[in-house]
């Protein structure tokens, strides 16, 4: 059992920080509707505020690890020009897509608008963690505060959705490949 | 009658929401930079190679770190001017949220090629 180098690179991206942020978003979704639309005891308040803003702080750095590794690990593997006369476009994900009209659309749009809507992420729940750390308790007097947070977790949920479906696709259609081989567990 | 010390110290103790609002507004100008430098780079050969800030990434480097910086500088700046005050937050998060939305639209190329 193998796996490339560039391989376990968009693992680690996509199945590690991408897929593991797209369960604590949905969870935290979750968490503050229950938070917030619900009268809490005064001992489940603190508690409650304190974990949330762990939480939050949790999911921005594995959402700036999202798109950090993505756009420079394995997004300079995707996109590198092949060299003039190469056949075999497999290392080359970008030209491999380009190269036939049935799948050029997954760079033209796919790829396009992933690499953009991604750093929406990040930025987005760095604005709700910092909001849930700074107000924590305070957040029960701020009914406005807590729709942005819920509005914010919500739309980094949208925009890492989109994001982590066309990696998937575009893994599925041409998947960045290539490098040392690792050896994970040895054939008999 | 005296008032339950608890009560008067937990009003007295609101933190006023204009830092929040500085993170809010600040987030949404940051999303809708990314956007906007997109589609800049997108049009323009000369704005494509300024932001070509590490040649294996291409645009998409300079596109993301200035926004970032944007983002951050414009963050400080309303933080340092509302941090002690209470701001009228709901036509904040309403642009906060329109540009985030407007954000996820400019991003998709076939409205982005619009432009």
């Amino acid at each position: 059992m193998e796996i490339t180098t560039r391989s376990l690179w968009t693992l680690i991206h996509g199945m590690g920080f991408g897929a593991l942020y797209l369960l604590a978003s949905s969870g935290a979704i979750v968490a503050l509707f229950r938070r917030y639309s619900t009268e809490p005891s005064p001992q489940n308040q603190a508690g409650g505020d304190r974990f949330l803003g762990i939480y939050l702080s949790i999911m921005a750095p594995l959402a700036w690890l999202t798109v950090l590794t993505g756009t420079y690990i394995i997004y300079p593997w995707y996109r590198a020009a092949p060299p003039k006369d190469t056949v075999n476009l497999g290392v080359y994900p970008r030209s491999l897509l380009l190269s036939h009209p049935a799948t050029s659309q997954w760079h033209l749009i796919g790829m396009e608008w992933k690499e953009h809507v991604a750093w929406l992420v990040p930025i987005a729940i760095t604005a709700a963690a910092f909001i849930a750390i700074r107000y924590a308790r305070d957040l029960k007097h701020h009914s406005q505060l807590r729709s942005a947070l819920l509005g914010f977790t919500a739309i980094s949920l949208f925009a890492a959705g989109i994001a982590g479906f066309f990696g998937a696709m575009l893994d599925k259609n041409a998947p960045v490949d290539g490098g040392q081989t690792i050896q994970l567990i040895k054939g008999e | 009658m005296s008032v339950p010390a608890n009560i008067v110290s937990e009003e007295s103790t609101i933190i006023p929401n204009g830092s929040g609002a500085a993170a809010i507004l600040s987030a949404g100008i940051g999303s809708i930079a990314v956007a906007i430098f997109a589609i800049a780079a997108d049009k323009s050969s000369f704005v494509k190679n300024l932001f070509v800030f590490y040649k294996p990434t291409g645009a998409l480097s300079g596109e993301t770190t200035v926004a970032i910086l944007l983002w951050f500088a414009t963050w400080a700046i309303l933080d340092w001017r509302w941090r002690k005050r209470t701001v009228a937050l709901r036509p904040i998060n309403a642009v906060a949220l329109a540009l985030l939305g407007l954000s996820l639209l400019l991003t998709f190329p076939p409205i982005g090629d619009l432009f």
